[in-house]
């Protein structure tokens, strides 16, 4: 089971993610981060992976797949939080994160 | 070789079934007493296998996958993800990372990459129409 979270001010909206993510429940985080940025239309897009337990290729491509959509507004993407079995994920594809 | 021990599970290619498939893996080897990031790096390998055959090997329909785990002297695990979906023509091509035959918004094409990173072997067989095979092998750390 995988939930998100958001607070957001100013030209700030952070997702904070939690539980597992993998295809199944990308799905539903990607839909849900996409109608937060919709209402938002943020400048940047914090995503917390703080209290992810795992993830696998799919949040990479939760990562990417939000990114264009933040670059296309011309704003920005922030990786953070990430604990270090998902910093070896996402050292693998090459996102960077703090 | 033979497995000192071995298990068997079969299940319908539906994506709430990927984090099934990991908690009953998990649950096997935890006879062999994994480190934290060694069960996590199997977790994802095996993850990456399953959404493989969920996403790509039964595109368009329901069909069976098949998890095996054995192990074996040494803190050898041996792990078989096999299903009998459409097959890959290229198997050189699609484990290139970032290839993806999947919507390139939302998937980034690392699922082979990851399980080379996170496995210490793998070894894909696939016959386009009979299905494919990802066997991927691990050597865990002894703990005294």
């Amino acid at each position: 089971m995988a939930k998100v979270s958001f607070t957001s001010s100013g030209d700030l909206l952070a997702a904070y993610l939690s539980g597992e993510i993998d295809h199944h429940s990308a799905q539903m985080l990607r839909q849900l981060i996409d109608a937060e940025i919709s209402a938002c239309m943020p400048m940047q897009l914090v995503l917390d992976f703080g209290n992810v337990s795992f993830m696998d290729s799919s949040g990479i491509g939760l990562i990417l797949g939000r990114a264009k959509r933040m670059q296309a507004m011309e704003g920005s993407l922030v990786v953070q939080q990430a604990p270090d079995q998902i910093k070896k994920m996402l050292d693998l594809a090459r996102v960077d994160y703090k | 070789m033979k497995a000192n021990n071995l298990m068997k599970i079969s299940f319908y290619s539906r994506s709430v079934n990927e984090g099934f498939a990991r908690g009953a893996l998990a649950a096997f080897l935890a006879q062999a007493d994994p480190t934290v990031p060694e069960l996590a790096d199997v977790k994802t390998a095996v993850s990456e296998a399953v959404t493989n055959c969920i996403v790509h090997a039964y595109p368009d329909q329901v069909g069976l996958v098949y998890l095996t785990a054995a192990l074996y002297d040494g803190g050898v695990i041996k792990i078989t993800v096999a299903d009998k979906g459409i097959g890959i023509t290229d198997v050189n091509q699609a484990m290139q990372p970032m290839y993806t035959t999947g919507n390139p918004e939302e998937r980034a094409g690392l699922g082979f990459a990851v399980m080379q990173s996170f496995m210490d072997k793998i070894k894909v067989t696939s016959k386009p129409g009979k299905g494919t095979r990802v066997v991927m092998t691990k050597t865990l750390q002894s703990r005294e």
